[in-house]
C-alpha cells in the first residue's frame, strides 16, 4: 500500500509535465486552430537553454525559468510571424506538415550539434535534498515541480478564461473581422498567444532538465504522449487539457505499478476507448 | 529495318554479357560495408556516425585502397526496431551490392540481421548488441560477435559486485532481448556466488522517467540495484537514483553495462564510484590513446571512441585482412567469416585475439571505476582499472552457449 501512495505522488509529477505541455497545445489550438507538432521541439529548446544560460552565460536555474520561456518564446514569435501566420485559414493539415516538419528540423540541428545521450544539469542547491513522507522518499524538486506547474496551469486558466483579455482572444478566434473592428490589432495577438503556447513548453523543459538528461529528443520521445492527452481532453479545452494531464499522470503512475510493460501504452488506449465513446474527447465542446 | 536493331540490341547484350564474364573471371576487390546502427535515438553516441567513422579509419588503416581496391561504407539508421533493420540489411544485400554488415547495437534488431545475414550467405561483424545469444542459441557461420556480450558483463560486474558483500539483487530491466539477456545472465552469476534475487521490474526501451521503476527497487529493499538497460536509460536511472536518494539509503546501482558516452553524459559528480566492465578504454597506452585521439578529432562533437566504436574498427581491419588473404571476392560471407576465425586477430586496439567456432571474438575484459571529479585531470579523464580479467576467462566457455557450430 505504501509504494502505491508513492505512485501516486510520482504519477502527479509525470502529470505536471503533461499539463503543462498540453495546456500549451491547447492554447494554441484554441486561439490559432494550429495543431502544434513543433512543441516538443520547443520544450527541447526550452531545456538547452537553461543549460546554454547556465554553462555560456553563468546564470542558473532560476534566472533560467524566467529567460529561457522568453527566448523560445521569442523564437515562437519568429516562426507564427515567417511562416504560420499565411497558413490562416488552410486546412488544419497544413500547420500540422509545416510545424512537424520544423520539429524534425529543429531536432536534427540539435542532435547534429550535441549528440544524442545529452548533456548533464544539475538541480539547483535550494531544491536538493528530499522528505520523508513516511511511504516515500520525496525529492524537494520533484515537489516543486507539482507546485510550480499547478500554479502557472490554473493562471492560464484564470486569464483565458475569468479575464477581459482572455474574453478578446477568445472572441478573436471565434470571429476575427467583428474584434478588429472594435480596434484591437488581433494578428498581433494571435502572434503573442503562439508565444506564450510556446514559452509554456519551453517552462516545461527548464523544469524537466535537471531531472532528466537535456537531450535532442527528450521533446519527441514524449509529445506523442502529449497530444494524446490534448485528444483525450479535448482538443483546445484550457480546463480540460490541465485534468486530463494530471489524470493520466496518475493513471500511468498506477499502470506502473501493476503491470509496468504497459506503463507506454496505457495512455494510447484510454485515447481510443474515449475516442470511441466521447469523439470530442472529455471536456471537449461539441463541434 | 526492325529486324536490324533487334540484331544490334542482342549483339550489344552479348557484349555486355562478354565483359561482365570476363570482370567475374577476375578476382572482385570491391567491398562494400553497411554500418546498420542507431543514427539517432538513445544509442546513436555509443555506436551511430562514430561507427562508420571507426569503419572509414579502418580501411584507412589496411591500405587495401592503394593496392587497387575499391571499399566504401554506408550508413543506415535502424531506429531500434528489428523490422526496420531487417528490411535495410535486406535492401542492401539484395539491390545495394553491401558484402558485410557491421556495428548494430540493439540485440532485438541484431538478432533479426543475424537471421537475414545467414539466409543470404553474407557477413555480419557486431559489435554494439550484448546478447550473449549471437554466439550461442543464435550463433551462425556468418557472424562474428566482437566486442563485449551479456556474459561477459554479467561475469565481470555481477561477480566482483557479489564477492564484496552484494548478495541480494533487484532488476531495472530495458523489456527486450538485450535487457532479458543481461538479467538471466545475470541471475545465473548471483546465484552461483549464493546469492539472492529480490524481483525484477521491466521498462520500456528508451523510457524518460524511471521514479515508478525506482521506487519500486527501494521497496524491495535489495542490496543491490542491478541496471539491466543501456545507453540513454542508464544514464537516467542512475540520475534519478540519486536524486531518490537510493544509494544513500544504503543500496547501491551495479550498471552492468555502461559506456565511456553515457558517463560523459551523467558527469563524474553523479557517476562518481560505479563500477563496471569494458574491453577498450580510450587511455589504456599508448596505441589507443593515439587511435582516439584520431578519431575525436574526426567527429563532429570531438568525442572519444566509445568500446563499440574501437569494436568496429578493429572487426572491420581483421575483416579487410581476411579480405586480403581470401585475394578478394566478399560475395562468400561464410568463406571470408570462415577466413577471419582461421586468422589470429591482432590490432592496436584490443592487442592479440581469436575468434571462435562460435563467432565469438576472444580478448581480456577490464574492470574499471568511475574517478572521482577530483581525481579527473579534465574531460574523458572517467576511469581507474580495477582489475584485468584474463582473455581466456572474460567470455562464457564455448561448451556451455549451446551453439550448433561447437563440436
Amino acid at each position: 500500500m505504501q509504494a502505491l501512495y508513492g505512485q501516486l505522488v510520482v504519477g502527479l509529477i509525470n502529470g505536471s509535465f503533461y499539463a503543462l505541455l498540453s495546456l500549451g497545445l491547447a492554447v494554441i489550438f484554441g486561439m490559432l486552430n494550429i495543431i502544434n507538432f513543433a512543441h516538443g521541439a520547443f520544450y527541447m529548446m526550452g531545456a538547452f537553454a537553461a543549460y546554454f544560460l547556465l554553462n555560456w552565460a553563468g546564470l542558473g536555474y532560476w534566472w533560467a525559468l524566467l529567460l529561457a520561456p522568453l527566448m523560445v518564446g521569442a523564437v515562437g514569435v519568429l516562426v507564427e510571424r515567417t511562416m504560420l501566420q499565411w497558413l490562416t485559414g488552410l486546412d488544419h493539415l497544413y500547420g500540422l506538415l509545416l510545424t512537424f516538419g520544423l520539429a524534425l528540423v529543429i531536432q536534427g540541428v540539435f542532435q547534429n550539434e550535441f549528440g544524442s545521450s545529452g548533456l548533464p544539469y544539475a538541480i539547483p542547491a535550494e531544491l536538493r535534498g528530499a522528505q520523508n513522507l513516511g511511504f516515500m522518499f520525496l525529492p524537494n524538486y520533484r515537489a516543486w515541480v507539482i507546485v510550480f506547474s499547478l500554479v502557472v496551469c490554473l493562471a492560464t486558466w484564470f486569464v483565458i478564461e475569468r479575464t477581459k483579455l482572455g474574453a478578446y482572444l477568445r472572441a478573436a478566434t471565434e470571429r476575427p473581422e467583428l474584434v478588429r473592428a472594435f480596434g484591437i490589432d488581433v494578428p498581433r495577438m494571435i502572434t503573442l498567444t503562439y508565444g506564450f503556447g510556446v514559452a509554456l513548453a519551453a517552462l516545461a523543459g527548464v523544469l524537466a532538465a535537471p531531472i532528466n538528461q537535456v537531450r535532442p529528443l527528450m521533446g519527441a520521445d514524449f509529445i506523442i504522449v502529449v497530444f494524446a492527452v490534448v485528444v483525450i481532453g479535448g482538443m483546445g479545452s484550457i480546463m480540460g487539457s490541465i485534468v486530463t494531464g494530471f489524470a493520466l499522470g496518475l493513471i500511468e503512475g498506477l499502470t506502473k505499478y501493476f503491470y509496468p510493460e504497459a506503463s507506454s501504452t496505457v495512455v494510447f488506449v484510454i485515447m481510443a476507448i474515449v475516442l470511441l465513446v466521447k469523439p470530442n474527447g472529455l471536456f471537449g465542446r461539441t463541434a | 529495318m526492325q529486324s536490324r536493331t533487334i540484331t544490334a540490341l542482342l549483339a550489344a547484350v552479348a557484349a555486355t554479357a562478354l565483359t561482365v564474364g570476363s570482370a567475374t573471371a577476375q578476382d572482385n576487390k570491391t567491398v562494400r560495408i553497411g554500418n546498420l546502427s542507431d543514427q539517432s535515438g538513445l544509442y546513436a553516441d555509443l555506436g551511430g556516425p562514430g561507427s562508420t567513422l571507426a569503419a572509414q579509419m579502418a580501411i584507412e588503416d589496411s591500405g587495401l585502397v592503394a593496392k587497387g581496391w575499391k571499399i566504401d561504407v554506408i550508413a543506415g539508421d535502424h531506429q531500434n526496431k528489428p523490422d526496420v533493420g531487417t528490411n535495410i540489411a535486406r535492401q542492401w544485400y539484395d539491390v545495394d551490392k553491401v558484402d558485410v554488415i557491421v556495428d548494430t547495437p540493439n540485440s532485438g534488431v541484431a538478432l533479426a540481421v543475424n537471421q537475414v545475414t545467414r539466409e543470404k550467405n553474407k557477413a555480419f561483424l557486431n559489435s554494439g548488441a550484448a546478447t550473449s545469444d549471437l554466439s550461442g542459441k543464435a550463433c551462425s557461420p556468418n557472424t562474428v560477435h566482437w566486442t563485449y556480450d551479456t556474459w561477459m558483463l554479467a561475469h565481470g560486474t555481477g561477480e566482483a559486485v557479489v564477492k564484496s558483500g552484494g548478495d541480494s539483487w533487484f532488476f531495472l530491466t530495458a523489456d527486450y532481448a538485450f535487457g532479458h539477456a543481461l538479467e538471466r545472465d545475470t541471475t545465473e552469476v548471483v546465484k552461483a556466488n549464493k546469492g539472492t534475487v529480490t524481483g525484477a521490474v521491466r521498462h520500456p526501451l528508451n523510457t524518460a522517467d524511471f521514479s515508478s521503476f525506482l521506487l519500486q527497487a527501494q521497496s524491495s529493499k535489495a542490496k543491490i540495484i542491478g541496471l539491466a538497460n543501456a545507453g540513454g536509460d542508464t544514464t537516467n536511472s542512475i540520475k534519478q537514483a540519486s536524486e531518490f536518494g537510493i544509494v544513500a539509503g544504503g543500496q547501491k546501482l551495479a550498471a552492468l553495462l555502461l559506456f565511456l558516452p553515457d558517463v560523459h553524459a551523467l558527469g563524474l559528480q553523479v557517476a562518481q564510484g560505479l563500477t563496471f566492465t569494458e574491453t577498450f578504454y580510450w587511455d589504456m597506452n599508448d596505441q589507443t590513446r593515439a587511435f582516439s585521439k584520431r578519431f575525436s578529432e574526426r567527429m563532429k562533437n570531438k568525442m572519444m571512441p566509445s568500446m563499440v566504436h574501437a569494436g568496429v574498427y578493429s572487426a572491420v581491419l581483421h575483416y579487410l585482412k581476411a579480405m586480403e588473404a581470401l585475394g578478394g571476392n566478399p560475395g562468400d560471407g561464410a568463406k571470408v567469416v570462415a577466413k577471419m576465425k582461421e586468422m589470429p586477430t591482432d590490432d592496436a586496439l584490443f592487442g592479440k585475439g581469436t575468434i571462435r567456432a562460435d563467432g565469438r571474438k576472444i580478448h581480456p575484459a577490464y574492470l574499471f571505476e568511475v574517478k572521482k571529479p577530483a581525481e579527473s585531470k579534465g574531460p574523458w579523464d572517467y576511469y581507474k582499472l580495477v582489475a584485468t580479467i584474463p582473455a581466456d576467462k572474460a567470455f562464457r566457455p564455448a561448451a556451455e552457449g549451446g551453439c550448433s557450430l561447437v563440436k
